[in-house]
């Protein structure tokens, strides 16, 4: 770590942007889909054509209390839209459909766990608002193009305080929340897509200061390790001004992700006046307590109370219980594999071992819910069961489970066609070790002479000799039974 | 010497078209050639739709030839406000920007029209954007009142209203945010109203001030009025703000007496410096309506007079934002950027902008910005509530309200233009209504020395509109104001 950043300590602010995952736009019929052709998902209302007005998709009140309700925030019963004014061509308007005064939720918190510890990170509020559409530059000559398939894709403005103190615990937080929202089923939670998108407030100040330093927001970082590395840059950046003796500005800064350096973007000089007044087109949302309570009731289990289950009631560590809900699906399919089996340690080490890595692999955790898992669940329990049960050994079921990748074959039938049935039969192996012990006669003496250590060697000849079906176990017990005789 | 077709009401045209002694076709090319002979003098219209008027009306005919239903409006040539969107026919706003602008979706008010089997005949000049008094703000030239073409014939919905006066249309459709349905009808004499806010779609209808604007019918009789209120009214799931709540029989809150109806006359309607002619028709108004069994009594609306400043603030500050998107990105006249993408916006918006809508956007940028929010905007609201507790307290005792329109009659061209204030000031007697959201019709009810003609404006209860419509028609119905007509244009064709 810079020696800088010793006397001074960071403080961090997060402000995500997530885009719901409604069927349609939040004002108008068209689809929210990600990635139809150029202004595909456009009609009048989303393109701001003369005269036209917003209808409210009631979805998005629905998702935004759920994720008031799974964060402890406090939900306004009273709600407003605001308008915030300003000129951008994405923005067809000439003003966003936002909340200002009196945003859907206040308050509520996550904990995260950085190094061991628990913090406790709380939020500032969550609002509801329609996002803009996309300028594309540079791709036809010295002309910018629009698209408005986003214009109008509700967002979910997630604003924390400021009380992360380094980039891991900003990554933990942003970790954490997109599992949440994933959770809840309200956003993918994709940063390369932008349907999870993060602007970091960053300050420093010197270390046991109250007062707070001054602010830079960072802005176009669109990966959890650019939001890391972009924070690491600007403490050092901000700690090297201050220790050199300059002043810092209130400004906005760019991370350049090629050059990994934040450059400026505009200063507080040049901010704008949004002009926020209540959006006269839309009446304020009354909700009821009926409302909220149905949408509470019909929360899933949430990631921390999951995590918790899995230790208490499967009996797993609590690092696999992490790993295993972190995400949604990931968590489901374990509990798939142990409702049709059992063997919760066994499930769990399959999972976090090949199940994980053939995720990774093959960028199956780009989806926002993976369907297409390397195996299915109920074949992974049959594995495990096989294995059990005796009939296969831990060795065989690597290769069975490498079998299972290319098959849509049940591991049972994939064991029965390639002949890989345990041998269990003492009489059989017997006959084996009879036959290895007779092969090499001088191996034995030099055991028997005290080079105990030569079991192993007969261990491998048998398992060799029967290709590996052999039950390990029984394989031990009749060959010392024979070695000692 | 039988009447000439443009002469007919909308319900006598209505009843010449069922019993089949007339046909859509005649009754649109009539008023194609009304328009013709006239329109040069008068400039009701920035767009007249022939084409699609006369394809509608031989369309609507073979319909009724072949015995199906028709509608309410079936056959009827109406005039539209060139501020409400007709799919196919460009629609102005009265402005540069949107010159060549043709919506390819109809405002909800223009596809009920077109469901009751109306023939849009054109599209009438207005204030640009709906900001005016005078219809002197329109980009393609004022329009000039039929009483007098020296004259102007109050705003914006100045083209609805001279369309009926000048008998170039049977109906017609205008907006009214702070009374430009109510005083263009005044100042031309004809019958116009202004619906309670929430009771008629605004989807498809350019905003000028969101909370304000409401869509209303201008005819010749109240009756008109009533039947074409009937076509437009009703919930909208395309507007939030429209209300759900069911359309009553308007037509059958007519034809009833004023017995027994309470009429509240405020004093603060009645000013210093008005014209007296205007106050004695409206006094004489109230007589005559006391003489059709009504009462009347003096009441008090106290915040009477913050509502033009109130009106004002709230108006341009809606403003400010709705203009927004006439950014010349994705449709109107774009100029061009000679100095990165700001100039783009400020060429486009110094252009096409005339110098009213100008104003009230810096108006309504200043009273929203930093600093000024709390001193303006909210101020503005909380006397909005004033002004709106102002009239239930009195509607407690009261049906409708009867008050003068303005306090003048019509003025004359250029009178104004160089002070805007003594301009918003025209607006201080329909002000209220409008902060209040409030049903408002006005009818006819004299003339002044000059023979310009004067109008009573009688105000409802939220959702009154059978009050108002009852009260006026039964005024209407002692009266003959109603028939009497602007002289000929010079050189017209008679």
């Amino acid at each position: 770590m810079n020696p800088d950043l010793d006397r001074y300590e960071g403080v961090i602010g997060l402000e995500v942007h997530a885009e719901m995952l409604t069927a349609s736009k939040i004002f108008c019929g068209c689809s929210a889909a990600f990635g139809a052709p150029p202004n595909d998902n456009t009609c009048p209302v989303c393109l701001g054509m003369p005269g036209v007005l917003p209808v409210l998709n009631r979805r998005v009140v629905e998702f935004a209390v759920r994720a008031g309700l799974a964060i402890d925030c406090r939900i306004a019963r009273r709600n407003r839209w605001a308008r915030k004014n300003y000129f951008y061509p994405d923005l067809c308007k000439g003003y966003q459909i936002s909340q200002f005064e009196l945003p859907i939720c206040e308050g509520g918190y996550l904990d995260i766990h950085v190094d061991e510890t628990t913090k406790r990170v709380h939020l500032t509020r969550i609002h509801m608002e329609e996002d803009t559409g996309k300028n594309i530059h540079d791709a036809h000559g010295d002309s910018s193009l629009v698209d408005f398939n986003r214009s109008g894709v509700p967002l979910l403005e997630i604003v924390s305080e400021p009380e992360m103190s380094s980039p891991a615990e900003a990554g933990a937080y942003l970790r954490k929340l997109r599992t949440l929202v994933q959770y809840l089923g309200i956003c993918d939670g994709n940063m390369e897509e932008g349907s999870f998108r993060c602007d970091a407030n960053v300050s420093v100040r010197l270390r046991g200061a109250t007062e707070l330093g001054v602010k830079v927001e960072v802005k176009n970082m669109n990966s959890f390790r650019a939001v890391e590395k972009a924070i690491a840059f600007e403490l050092e950046r901000q700690a090297d001004t201050l220790d050199d003796g300059g002043h810092l500005v209130q400004e906005t800064r760019l991370w350049d992700a090629d050059r990994e350096e934040t450059r400026s973007m505009r200063s507080k000089e040049s901010a704008h006046d949004y002009r926020y007044f209540p959006d006269p087109d839309l009446p304020p949302i009354i909700l009821s307590e009926d409302f909220i309570e149905t949408i509470r009731r019909a929360l899933p289990e949430l990631p921390d109370a999951r995590r918790e289950r899995f230790v208490s009631a499967f009996g797993l560590p609590a690092y696999d219980a992490e790993v295993l809900t972190s995400r949604r699906d990931l968590a489901e399919y374990f509990e798939a594999v142990v409702a049709a089996h059992g063997n919760a340690k066994a499930a769990s080490n399959w999972i976090m071992g090949d199940i994980i890595r053939l995720i990774h692999e093959r960028k199956l955790d780009d989806a926002p819910i993976i369907t297409d898992w390397p195996v299915p669940a109920a074949n992974l329990a049959a594995l495990i069961a096989l294995i059990d049960e005796g009939t296969i050994s831990g060795k065989i079921a690597k290769t069975v489970f490498e079998e299972m990748l290319t098959s849509d074959e049940s591991p049972r039938a994939i064991v029965e066609r390639k002949g890989l049935v345990q041998m269990s039969d003492e009489s059989a192996i017997q006959a084996v070790i009879d036959e290895v012990l007779a092969a090499s006669p001088d191996k034995v003496a030099e055991y028997r002479g005290g080079k105990e250590k030569l079991q192993g060697f007969f261990v491998g000849q048998v398992m060799k000799a029967t290709g590996g079906k052999a039950n390990p176990p029984l394989v031990n017990k009749l060959l010392m039974a024979k070695l000692k005789a | 010497m039988t009447t000439p077709l443009h002469d007919l009401t909308l319900a006598e045209a209505s009843a010449r078209l069922r019993d089949g002694s007339v046909s859509s076709e005649d009754l649109t090319e009539a008023a194609l050639a009304r328009i013709a002979a006239t329109d040069e003098t008068w400039h009701s219209f920035i767009t007249v739709s022939a084409d699609e008027a006369r394809a509608t009306a031989r369309a609507i005919d073979a319909q009724r030839q072949s015995g199906a239903a028709a509608g309410v409006l079936a056959g009827i040539p109406i005039a539209v406000k060139d501020v409400i969107a007709t799919a196919g026919i460009r629609t102005t706003a009265a402005s540069k920007l949107l010159e060549d602008f043709v919506p390819p979706y109809d405002a909800t008010v223009t596809t009920r029209l077109k469901n009751a089997g109306a023939v849009i005949i054109g599209k009438a000049n207005c204030d640009e954007f709906a900001m005016g008094s005078s219809n002197e703000n329109s980009a393609y030239g004022p329009t000039r009142n039929p009483w007098d073409p020296t004259r102007v014939p109050g705003g914006s919905s100045g083209g609805s209203a001279t369309a009926i006066a000048g008998r170039q249309a049977y109906g017609s459709l205008g907006t009214d945010t702070g009374g430009s349905i109510r005083l263009p009808a005044a100042y031309c004499g004809v019958v116009g109203m202004k619906p309670t806010y929430g009771r008629v779609s605004r989807y498809g209808v350019i905003a000028y001030a969101s909370s304000l604007d409401q869509v209303g019918p201008f005819g010749r009789t109240v009756e008109d009025c009533a039947r074409m209120l009937g076509v437009i009214a009703g919930h909208d799931p395309r507007d939030s703000t429209s209300v759900d709540r069911p359309v009553p029989d308007y037509h059958a809150a007519l034809g009833g007496d004023a017995a027994g109806l309470r009429i509240g006359v405020p004093k603060e309607y009645f000013i210093d410096g008005m014209q007296p002619a205007v106050e004695g028709a409206v006094r004489a108004a109230l007589d005559t309506l006391g003489g059709l069994g009504a009462t009347t009594s003096d009441v008090s609306l106290p915040h009477t007079s913050y509502a033009v400043a109130c009106y004002y603030i709230l108006a341009t500050a809606e403003a400010s934002s709705n203009l927004g998107r006439y950014d010349g990105i994705r449709y109107g006249a774009r100029q061009a950027a000679d100095d990165g993408l700001a100039s783009l916006y400020r060429n486009t918006r110094a252009l096409g902008f005339g110098p009213e809508v100008k104003r009230r956007i810096m108006l309504g940028t200043y009273a929203l910005s930093a600093g000024y929010y709390d001193a303006y905007y909210l101020k503005a609201q909380k006397v909005r509530t004033l002004i709106r507790q102002d009239f239930d307290r009195v509607f407690a005792d009261v049906d409708v309200l009867a008050t003068p329109v303005a306090p003048t009659t019509a003025f004359r061209l250029a009178e104004k233009t160089s002070d805007p204030l003594a301009m918003y000031l025209v607006d201080v007697f329909t002000n209220p209504a409008s902060l209040a959201g409030l049903p408002a019709i006005v009818v006819p009810c004299g003339r002044d020395e000059a023979g310009m003609p004067i109008g009573l404006q009688l105000i409802g209860p939220p959702f009154g509109e059978e009050l108002v419509l009852r009260a006026a028609h039964a005024f209407e119905q002692a009266t003959s104001w109603h028939r009497e007509r602007p002289p000929e244009p010079a050189g017209a064709a008679a």
